[in-house]
């Protein structure tokens, strides 16, 4: 976050300075982006797959978070992680496959309502666990700063970027070219043509759910990294907080949608927080709010958000 | 005819205990009681005007809290002293709850345009971004809403007698009928009559428009519906019902706080009427009870529950362990009766073959409620 400056200082500071501002501002804005689309991604895929919102997914990735908190110390960061990714991916597999296969005919609101129960016990009993303590990710890159010209970012926000796209690229040219890809693609398409032609949904969905744990276990530990201030109870209804925008602009059942809306989600938060001596007639904390108004003007445009796949009404 | 009669009966041997219970409560129910059972009536208005348009019209939000808290801080300041350190208007309180039921179904209606265009999910989640909106301009706008300490709520006060204080003083069978007291039937008039309205609106001509365009809205429109305009009604009807349960719960509270209306605060309110059974609105009373009580009686009586921590200690306290049994009674109701209280209550029912279709329009079973006179 760039530093305070008083608001009309500001204003008329000379444009250099004002256009390093931007530079910075946007920069930190796609890093943070690079790890809403991770968030997205993980609630999109899900949603595409099974027609599930999994609003269980914030406590999956405070539960990734706290993993590693909890455990960087005596396994060391890399273990520590690992063991994260296999947690919380078992856990969400759970989730995905155990509770919600008994009620899978039922229509996506009360699957919906059946996620919000796992996130209720898993953010209690996370929270309690936490308590009072003070858990770090405890990553290499602590709290290093990279200064190119001069644009300051964080090391870890550097590390998320790497790790997104390279997430994200395996993720695609999967969906694209392995057997599982277009076995998803095709039971999102048609799941009653897909489970005859051979494709075995509950396997689909199994994967789609491991997927979304790996992914909330990765994106827990970047959103808890450095220049947040630690795990806390908070990070899964701030996860959801992200998520939810981020999705819904991109589309619901839209991948690129995912991370169009992840990355549109992260700069304006970002400018919206680094601008407010500018916006400050809309309120402290505006940056907070940005990305859910950006999503209502996205919705009056188009209703299913900018990639999702249009209803067709048939009578 | 005969089996008329006799449900009649039945019908009668089930309310008429129930209301005397109620009306006769506040003479043996000490104060937390009677606070608990005023949140749970606040609860039951909103959960009445929730299923109305996520059960019954089929459109999904995630809003409700929203316009709980336009009800809530609408009265505040409207019944508000105007030389308060917060803005006030100075009304009468009854007008006061008048004009913020109808400014919570006028935010309804204005939201409505966007509704219009959104369907299911979509529009729950773009009904989400109306609470977060909703908490900034509570924390901001603070000469209106105190920002984050609150504001004091005005007392309400019909022709000089004071529903939320002791005057005049009223003594009914030697038991002092302080503030909660009063308020308590001030409370039970609200939800009869809320309950009554919805069961009319329901079994009327509009009450099958709006189930028409739950379940197609191209059907709907076929028979002569005007999809647009039942929605738009569905949604002030639903946010006037959120505002009247946000004044008396603001009258149980004496005083908001934003963080109140927040996130949680319309996920407790699915909750109530799925576990009550969507479309039921005897469904979301109980399910309103149920989610606004059980962590308030846990917590209550933490001390006595041997398997839980006291504070300080380490181990499950009480407020977590009403938490995460909040959790799991969703989880069992949706698991083992995904049709809620309501489909426990009438097990002979069947369910229609049309499952699983993918949308959240369509529901499979049509709660009784929107059955009008069938047998």
């Amino acid at each position: 976050m760039p530093s305070r400056r008083g608001g009309l200082a500001t204003l008329a500071l000379p444009r250099g300075a004002a256009m390093n501002q931007l530079v910075e501002l946007v920069v930190n804005g796609v890093s943070l982006g690079c790890i809403d689309a991770l968030i997205a991604l993980g609630f999109v895929v899900v949603f595409k797959a099974t027609r599930v919102v999994n609003f269980a997914y914030g406590s999956l990735l405070l539960l990734g978070a706290y993993v590693v908190g909890r455990y960087h110390e005596p396994l060391g960061f890399a273990v520590a992680v690992l063991l994260a990714v296999v947690v919380t991916a078992a856990v969400a597999i759970g989730v995905g496959v155990v509770l919600l296969r008994r009620v899978r005919l039922a229509d996506p609101g009360t699957l919906a309502i059946l996620t919000l129960g796992v996130d209720i016990m898993l953010v209690t009993e996370l929270t309690r666990r936490i308590g009072t303590d003070l858990l770090t990710t405890g990553d290499p890159w602590g709290a290093e700063v990279v200064t190119v010209g001069s644009v300051h970012i964080a090391q870890t926000r550097l590390a998320a970027a790497a790790v997104a796209v390279v997430v994200v690229a395996a993720f695609l040219i999967a969906l694209k070219i392995t057997d599982w890809g277009v076995a998803l693609r095709a039971s999102a398409e048609r799941p009653a043509t897909a489970a005859l032609m051979g494709v075995r949904l509950s396997r689909v969905a199994s994967g789609v759910w491991l997927l979304a744990g790996a992914l909330a276990a990765m994106a827990g530990l970047f959103l808890t990294a450095f220049p947040s201030p630690g795990i806390s109870g908070t990070v899964g209804l701030a996860a959801l907080g992200a998520a939810v925008p981020a999705a819904v602009i991109g589309g619901l059942d839209s991948t690129t949608g995912a991370l169009v809306g992840g990355l549109a989600v992260g700069l304006t938060a970002t400018l919206a927080a680094g601008y407010q001596d500018h916006l400050a007639f809309l309120g402290r904390g505006f940056g907070g709010v940005a990305p859910y108004l950006v999503m209502l003007l996205v919705l009056l445009a188009r209703p299913t958000g900018l990639f999702g796949s249009r209803e067709v009404t048939r009578v | 005819m005969s089996d008329r009669l006799s449900a009649r009966s039945i019908w009668l041997a089930a309310w008429v205990p129930v209301a005397v219970l109620a009306l006769a409560a506040p003479l043996s129910l000490e104060g937390f009681w009677l606070q608990t059972g005023l949140f749970a009536m606040a609860a039951a208005i909103g959960a009445i005007g929730l299923t109305l348009l996520v059960g019954t019209t089929g459109q999904l939000s995630l809003g409700h809290a929203f316009f709980v808290a336009l009800g809530a801080y609408g009265y505040a300041f409207l019944a508000g002293p105007r030389d308060g350190d917060v803005a006030g208007v100075g009304l009468p309180a009854p007008l006061a709850l008048v004009g913020a039921v109808a400014l919570a179904g006028a935010a309804g209606a204005m939201f409505s345009p966007i509704a219009g265009r959104l369907r299911g999910i979509y529009l729950g989640l773009a009904s989400l971004g109306l609470v977060f909106l909703g908490q900034h301009i509570l924390h901001n706008a603070a000469s209106a809403t105190g920002g984050f300490n609150g504001r004091d709520v005005a007392p309400f006060e019909v022709f000089g007698f004071s529903f939320t204080a002791t005057d005049p003083e009223l003594v009914i069978l030697h038991v002092p009928y302080g503030g909660l007291e009063r308020l308590w039937y001030l409370g039970l008039l609200l939800v009869v009559l809320a309950y009554w309205y919805a069961r009319n609106l329901l079994r009327g001509r509009p009450g099958r428009a709006l189930v028409g365009v739950r379940d197609s809205e191209v059907a709907a429109a076929v028979m002569g519906v005007d999809v647009r305009r039942y929605k738009a009604a569905a949604f002030t009807v639903s946010s006037g019902y959120a505002g009247l349960a946000g004044v008396l719960l603001a009258l149980a509270f004496g005083r908001i706080v934003p963080d109140t209306f927040g996130f949680v605060m319309s996920i407790d309110f699915l909750a109530m009427i799925i576990i009550g059974g969507l479309g039921s609105i005897a469904g979301s009373v109980a399910g309103a009870v149920i989610v606004t009580t059980l962590p308030l009686v846990l917590s209550h009586y933490s001390d006595a529950l041997p398997f839980l921590a006291q504070p300080g200690e380490s181990g499950v306290g009480a407020a977590e362990a009403a938490r995460l049994l909040y959790g799991a009674a969703v989880i069992a109701v949706l698991l083992f009766a995904p049709g809620g209280l309501a489909q426990l209550l009438r097990p002979s029912r069947p369910s229609s073959a049309n499952q699983g279709t993918g949308t959240f329009d369509r529901r499979r079973s049509s709660p009784r409620d929107q059955q009008g006179a069938s047998p």
